[in-house]
């Protein structure tokens, strides 16, 4: 007995000792393996008498119980240690540049005119299109501006050639011709016609859109981006426009100090005819939208042209002016966009530059929503 | 149009100050473009008495005066014009003043050793003419103490955009008419000067064109003494912006700024018999006064004597006849022209001119008699002369538009309440008649009033638009329904699908330069090319949107940019069949320069390659909502992928034999070298157009689906095939081996070479097989591998050992 108590001492001594899972193992095939010391103490049992058996049995279990436990605590330990290390080797330098996935982005307008959807989408507005080469009917003459009509000088319209043989020098077939004449849409207001055309009255839609004119300088570009609204029902008037551009400005820039000034003005296709100006304020070299252009640091800016559709558009239009009138309004989106988001070179939105698209443009993730609000913040 | 307040308060009697009448003029629809105040200009500068001049000590040329401003104590100023003198009164500018010439700010300084408090002004340091050999010489009885400005009676320039339908506001009369309607003042009644006229018109005056030119109405003055205007007549003009030329032109010129008039004196000398507005012959000629030979046409009024054509009717007299300094006889018209036919005539000529602006709007048809009268008045006033009998050719229109006015309508079109007294007594201001029972007689000038809403327009604008207040558009109840089409929905979601697969989103010209356009030009098409571009980069509207994205690669290549990801979305414009456009909405996207950048971890760095641009095609294809896997992959060169594209490089999708969906790949070296682009470079286009639309009346609920409880086992084959079988041909033979068990099927390796036979290439697939309701056993794997080595060998290809 003494001897297993002494063997036991040196084995645990020796297990605590080991260095590595290969000396461990040694000392388990010694204590525990078929001719291991406890294995040999073990088998001395069947050569014992029932009354010496009870009472050697439960001590030698001990031991046995009690090295096996050493061996796999020290195991564990020994295990533990080399996982350790061997993460220690496998360190790495994370400051170096994961892999790059490359970012892209929506441009401005589109953006812009995502915004715009939702915004009208909510105040019962569908989105409707036409084509950007249009014929000078849909252009000009539809929308009241006939042939010797003075306001069309103020458009700097792109004309494609006439078609053979449909000009002539005669007056008569000269307005045939001319109506067939295909040209760069100068607005998107051709989409009026079309629409009602299309689907009657009543109509509440906006056509955002390409439009074109012969005109380039530091803050005009020949293509450039507007969209038109269109109110057609019955008791529509110039209080419902003031409002509807009211609540789009206050949704846009989506604050409430907002406020719109109307000015008298012409246009062929509306009347009354107004100007719609918004108060802003400069900070810094930026205008900022909001507060009442008479006010103290505040100015009044141009943005859009509006009014109450003429009689004769709608008649062009074939819908009913006698039962049906309504307003229209345009607006530049890249004027709005360049306002609400701080670009200043609107040359550069057609510039296709990826540093100009990287910094202006807006993740994919941000799609406008009315929930969050349809601007995306810096 | 410019003008100046001295000028508006000619025909306005009013106590307004500037910001009243500016206020009022944007807010009745006449917007004001902006305002310059000579006082502003000329602060500092003073009405001044030289007192005395002495010799400079230490110069020659230069004088030392003593000079008066009327401010206490006089100041001492050096002085280098020879015309300065003791007792003369000039123009001084103060220190702090602002020479309107040079900008240059005067300061009190010591010249050649005298101290100088300002400076004596000449005419062209005060921008105010050429003279620059001496001071300026006041009269005498100019008054010191006044700031040279106030002196001068100068007072602010307004100039204010002039919409198209009010040509009654193209002179400064009209435009105080609307001000006194809007109660800014009284309108003052025209003053006539009196003549006498004597004797009928020795020239014969007929009108052959009663369309073009109804009325003709003109006198002979003669005697006649032409020469410099006075100095109210050139201050208006200069305010205008016009340079006083002579007397008999500035007249007519300010006939036509101050009433909106526009008339024109002949020398009688020049003219030999009749004087006849006619039409034009074809080939005719005439040279304008801008110095310009026009050749016209039947289509156009001209007016012109026995021999020639004076004048291209209602836009530019001729140089020939026009007035000189020592002209002394002279024949007025004044005419009536038809407005459309003016604004026709001024643009085939391409010749536009004060007088074409007011015309072709038409002017006042009830002031050619008052016209001729105040012109002729005028000038007898004075140039002296003595004025003949007018005569009348023809009557301009005369009959006025009534309209039936309901002053309700003001409320329901122009959403503002005013008292019908209140309508009434704005539309008499502005000349209109009003009945008992609102019939509204218009005044003949008002040429824009065509029914009950220009009316309004009228009310509006001059009670207030501030009046109408905002009033709620009806909303339908609950929440907005949706309201963009399949169409709309599906391009939103591309956008933000390429986006999120790392392009940006560019939006470039519709228009290209010829041989960019050409480049990628179909076969056969013509072109949308435009008849004035302008310039010739922006001629052809894009057949597709690759070339304004290889331009845009260019530019930032050009700028040292690594690498061009972009994308856009937009039309293709091509002529339909009915001659109408053809616009289809397209995605190009461009991948050019690197696609990684050198590192650490990837080593080189790497360009993009044509399965880039396959993977690109095939997600945004997806994303589109088209069936991606129904496309088919075909051939390069195949119709429909173009020649931009590299032969062997290149393909199309498509849904079916004919439907291409998108073509993708890389580009042919020609392009590249036609839009000067070091490569490779990879694109994709995809054919919005062509992809088939979502059924709208498709459910949410998906087609059901439970997960399969069994696992799925594969098992890899490696063929030998021949080297042109196309992958997914394989791969399509195998899939459809056992459509029950095969789920997925993919290539994992491409071997050649090495030890292959000649011709031949190894291509090694991972089956998936789905057991349904119970696993596989042995045998049933075996049968199944069977029928995918005996469909894989109907291509050719054998199971490699």
């Amino acid at each position: 007995m003494t001897d297993l108590v002494t063997d036991k001492q040196s084995a645990l001594e020796a297990i605590a000792g080991s260095e590595t899972l290969d000396a461990l193992e040694e000392q388990r095939v010694a204590a525990l393996g078929k001719k291991g010391w406890v294995s040999l103490a073990l088998k001395t049992l069947g050569q014992m008498s029932p009354e010496e058996r009870q009472e050697a049995a439960p001590a030698i279990q001990a031991v046995r119980a009690e090295i096996a436990g050493a061996i796999e605590a020290k195991k564990a330990d020994l295990e533990a240690a080399a996982l350790e290390a061997q993460l220690a080797s496998e360190k790495l330098d994370l400051t170096l540049p994961a892999p790059d996935s490359p970012k892209g982005s929506i441009h401005p307008v589109s953006q812009v005119m995502d915004e715009l959807a939702e915004i009208f989408a909510d105040l019962g507005f569908a989105v409707a299109t036409g084509p950007e080469i249009e014929d000078d009917w849909h252009n000009f003459t539809a929308l009241n501006m006939d042939e010797s009509h003075p306001a069309r000088a103020m458009h700097d319209t792109f004309y494609f050639p006439e078609e053979e043989g449909a000009a002539d020098e005669a007056s008569s077939s000269e307005a045939v011709g001319q109506q067939k004449r295909m040209l760069l849409r100068t607005h998107t207001s051709p989409v009026q016609i079309r629409s009602l055309k299309e689907q009657g009255a009543p109509i509440r839609i906006i056509a955002p859109g390409r439009v074109y004119r012969s005109d380039s300088d530091a803050t005009h570009t020949p293509m450039f981006h507007q969209v038109e609204g269109l109110v057609i029902d019955r008791d529509i008037h110039l209080g419902h426009l003031k409002w509807t551009l009211e609540t789009f400005f206050k949704a846009f820039f989506e604050r409430e100090d907002i406020s719109l000034r109307l000015r008298p003005s012409y246009f062929p296709f509306t009347e009354p005819s107004v100007e719609v100006d918004v108060g802003y304020s400069n900070e810094g070299n930026r205008r900022v939208v909001g507060g009442h252009g008479d006010d103290e640091g505040h100015d009044w800016m141009e943005l859009g042209g509006s009014g109450m559709v003429n009689r004769r558009v709608l008649e062009f239009a074939g819908v009913d002016p006698d039962e049906y009138q309504g307003f229209a309004f345009g607006l530049g989106i890249d004027r709005i966009a360049m306002l609400k988001y701080g670009m200043n070179d609107l040359r550069a939105f057609f510039d296709g530059d990826p540093r100009w698209l990287s910094h202006y443009g807006f993740s994919p993730f941000d799609q406008p929503t009315l929930s969050a609000g349809v601007g995306a913040r810096s | 149009m410019k003008f100046s307040t001295t000028w508006l308060k000619d025909h306005l009697q009013t106590d307004a100050s500037l910001q009243e009448i500016l206020d009022a003029l944007n807010a009745i629809g006449l917007e004001v473009e902006g305002v310059e105040d000579p006082a502003e200009l000329l602060k500092g500068f003073q009405v001044a008495h030289v007192l005395s001049a002495e010799k400079h000590p230490d110069a020659d040329k230069l004088q030392v005066l003593k000079v008066d401003t009327g401010d206490g104590e006089p100041l001492q100023v050096v002085c280098g014009a020879p015309n300065a003198r003791a007792g003369m009164k000039g123009v001084l500018g103060l220190p702090g003043a602002v020479v309107p010439s040079n900008g240059m700010e005067l300061r009190k300084a010591a010249i050649r050793g005298v101290e100088s408090t300002g400076m004596m002004c000449s005419a062209r340091e005060l921008d105010l003419g050429d003279d620059h050999d001496g001071i300026i010489e006041l009269p005498e009885d100019a008054s010191v103490g006044h700031s040279f400005a106030d002196y001068q009676g100068s007072s602010p320039v307004m100039d204010v955009a002039i919409t198209p339908n009010r040509p009654d506001c193209m002179g400064v009369y009209g435009i105080a008419r609307d001000l006194a309607a809007a109660g800014l003042g009284t309108l003052k009644p025209i003053a006539f000067p009196k003549f006498e006229a004597d004797g009928v018109c020795p020239v014969e005056i007929r009108t052959d064109d009663p369309e073009g030119c109804p009325a003709f109405y003109g006198r002979v003055i003669k005697g006649v003494k032409n020469g410099p205007s006075p100095d109210w007549l050139q201050q208006r003009l200069k305010s205008a912006g016009q340079r006083p030329i002579s007397l008999l032109v500035d007249l007519t010129n300010y006939l036509m700024l101050a009433f909106g008039r526009p008339a024109h004196v002949y020398d009688l000398a020049k003219l030999s018999g009749a004087v006849v507005a006619r039409r034009a012959k074809d080939g005719e000629e005439v040279l304008a006064l801008n110095e310009k030979t026009y050749t016209l046409d039947p289509s156009m009024v001209v007016i012109a004597d026995e021999h020639e054509v004076h004048d291209v009717a209602g836009i530019m007299g001729g140089e020939n006849s026009g007035v000189q300094d020592d002209t002394t006889d002279v024949l007025l018209e004044i005419a009536y022209f038809d407005p459309p036919r003016i604004g026709v005539t001024g643009r085939k000529l391409g010749l536009a001119s004060d007088a074409r602006t007011r015309f072709e709007r038409g002017v006042d048809p009830n002031f050619l008699q008052e016209g001729l009268d105040l012109l002729t008045g005028l000038i007898v006033e004075l140039a002296g002369g003595t004025a003949s009998e007018d005569v009348h050719a023809g009557s301009p229109p005369s009959e006025a538009k009534v309209v039936a006015f309901d002053t309700g309508l003001t409320a329901r079109l122009g959403g503002v309440d005013v008292p019908a007294d209140e309508q009434r007594r704005i539309l008499e201001s502005l000349d209109f008649a009003v009945s008992e029972d609102w019939q509204v007689t218009c005044p003949l000038r008002r040429h824009d009033i065509e029914g009950p809403a220009d009316l309004v327009e009228e009310v509006v604008r001059i009670h207030g638009l501030d009046a109408v207040e905002s009033v709620a558009l009806p909303r339908m109840e609950g929440v907005a329904r949706p309201t963009a089409t399949p169409a709309q929905i599906m391009e939103r979601k591309l956008r933000r699908a390429a986006a999120a697969s790392g392009l940006h989103e560019a939006v470039t010209w519709s228009f290209l330069p010829d041989a960019e356009a050409e480049h990628f030009a179909p076969e056969n098409t013509a072109l949308w090319s435009l008849d004035n571009p302008i310039s010739e980069d922006m001629k052809v509207m894009r057949p597709s949107l690759l070339p304004g994205l290889l331009m845009a690669a260019k530019r930032n290549a050009d700028r040292g940019g690594p690498s061009t990801r972009a994308f856009e979305l937009g039309r293709r414009y091509f002529r339909g069949s009915d001659g109408l456009s053809d616009e289809r909405a397209t995605l190009g996207v461009v991948l050019a320069g690197e696609k990684t950048p050198r590192g650490w971890a990837t080593g080189k760095a790497q360009g993009f390659d044509a399965y880039d641009a396959k993977g690109i095609a095939l997600e945004l294809l997806a994303a589109a909502g088209a069936p991606a896997e129904k496309l088919m992959v075909m051939e390069p060169v195949a119709e429909g992928t173009g020649t931009q594209f590299h032969p062997g490089q290149a393909a199309t999708l498509r849904l079916g034999p004919k439907k291409v969906l998108a073509r993708f790949g890389m580009l042919h070296p020609a392009t590249l070298k036609a839009f000067d682009l070091d490569g490779p470079v990879a694109a994709v286009e995809i054919f919005l157009d062509a992809i088939p639309a979502k059924k709208a009346a498709s459910g949410f609920a998906r087609a059901s689906f439970t997960p399969p409880a069994l696992q799925a086992v594969t098992r890899d084959f490696a063929f030998l095939v021949p080297e042109d079988l196309a992958a997914s041909d394989l791969l399509r033979a195998v899939r459809g081996a056992e459509k029950n068990a095969i789920t997925d099927g993919r290539i994992f390796d491409v071997f050649t070479g090495g030890s292959l036979p000649e011709g031949k290439k190894s291509l090694a697939l991972e089956v998936t097989l789905q057991p349904q309701d119970k696993t596989f056993k042995d045998a049933d794997l075996k049968a199944i591998s069977d029928k995918v080595v005996a469909a894989a060998a109907k291509l050719g290809a054998e199971l490699r050992g």
